[in-house]
């Protein structure tokens, strides 16, 4: 039979660990350095699928810089309306 | 390799304001900050000029050398985004930017400065592209979906041109060495083109 003193014991031990399980917690602050970005990598425009939004008329080839660029350049030409009167 | 630039035509600007419109509307933008705003120079005297305003997305941005924590990165069209998970809200970039463009929202209490918040070149931010997150953090990712900025689409004028650097400054120059300059880049012939045919007389005979 359990004594209640190692009962007692046994309790203040497990509240203590409890309270030790605060002390783990994991390190939140980024160690910077100057003049360089560490946040998280962007994903370039091009590598997305194209028509994957709604009302989206360019495409391009999915990861090819070359023609997404050259979507969004004819795209642009609708903001020149000497090319579009003509 | 695409540069992206904004150029605003101050001969065209109306100052109607669709511009800032349609970037709060895009990018759902709260109250009180605002990414895009129109400048009038002598505003209310004849030949007052408007320019509209966003970030330029410098080659060289200020905001970026001043960071302390580096939270700023260029991508390589050339746009200038930060990750507000960095962020530290602290204003430096407000000081730096010749063109005020960083915006801070005051939603807290005792008018406290959330997170800068700025143009993005509607190009979203670090996160997935196109998911809730970026929408909710950076508004719309236009460039990903293979659309230029919405201010400059939507712009009526077309006096707020956005896009390659090089397709936008030819379609500038094109535009004005066809307009003229000074005096000629007013009136209807200039808007409106001008007619073909001598003006017509006015129908003789009495007045209905």
């Amino acid at each position: 039979m359990i004594s209640a003193r190692k009962l007692i014991l046994s309790g203040a031990v497990l509240v203590a660990l409890a309270g030790l399980a605060g002390c783990g917690e994991k390190e939140q602050v980024i160690a910077y350095q100057q003049g360089k970005y560490q946040g998280k990598p962007d994903t370039r425009p091009w590598e997305n699928e194209p028509g994957a939004s709604l009302y989206t008329t360019s495409k391009w080839t999915k990861g090819d810089k070359a023609s997404w660029e050259a979507a969004l350049r004819s795209r642009n030409q609708n903001q020149n309306e000497y090319t579009r009167a003509e | 390799m695409a540069r992206m630039k904004f150029l605003c035509d101050a001969e065209r600007c109306i100052e109607c304001n669709g511009c800032v419109t349609a970037c709060k509307q895009e990018n759902e933008v709260p109250w009180g900050v605002n990414r895009r705003r129109v400048v009038t120079i002598n505003d209310g005297v004849p030949g007052e000029k408007s320019i509209s305003v966003a970030c330029m997305h410098c080659s060289d941005a200020p905001c970026m050398a001043v960071c302390p924590v580096d939270c700023f990165y260029k991508t390589e069209e050339g746009v200038v985004l930060h990750d507000k998970d960095m962020c530290i809200g602290c204003g430096y970039c407000f000081y730096a930017c010749p063109f005020g463009a960083p915006q801070f929202p005051q939603a807290g209490a005792f008018g406290m400065r959330g997170k800068m918040d700025k143009c993005t070149f509607c190009a979203g931010g670090p996160e997935k592209d196109n998911t809730k997150e970026e929408f909710a953090k950076y508004g719309s990712n236009r460039l990903a979906q293979g659309k230029l900025p919405a201010c400059a689409e939507m712009c009526a004028t077309k006096a707020l041109l956005a896009g390659d650097g090089d397709v936008v400054a030819d379609i500038f120059r094109s535009r004005a060495t066809k307009r003229g300059k000074g005096a000629e880049v007013w009136g209807w012939g200039t808007a409106y083109g001008k007619p073909d045919t001598p003006q017509q007389q006015a129908p003789k005979g009495p007045k209905s």
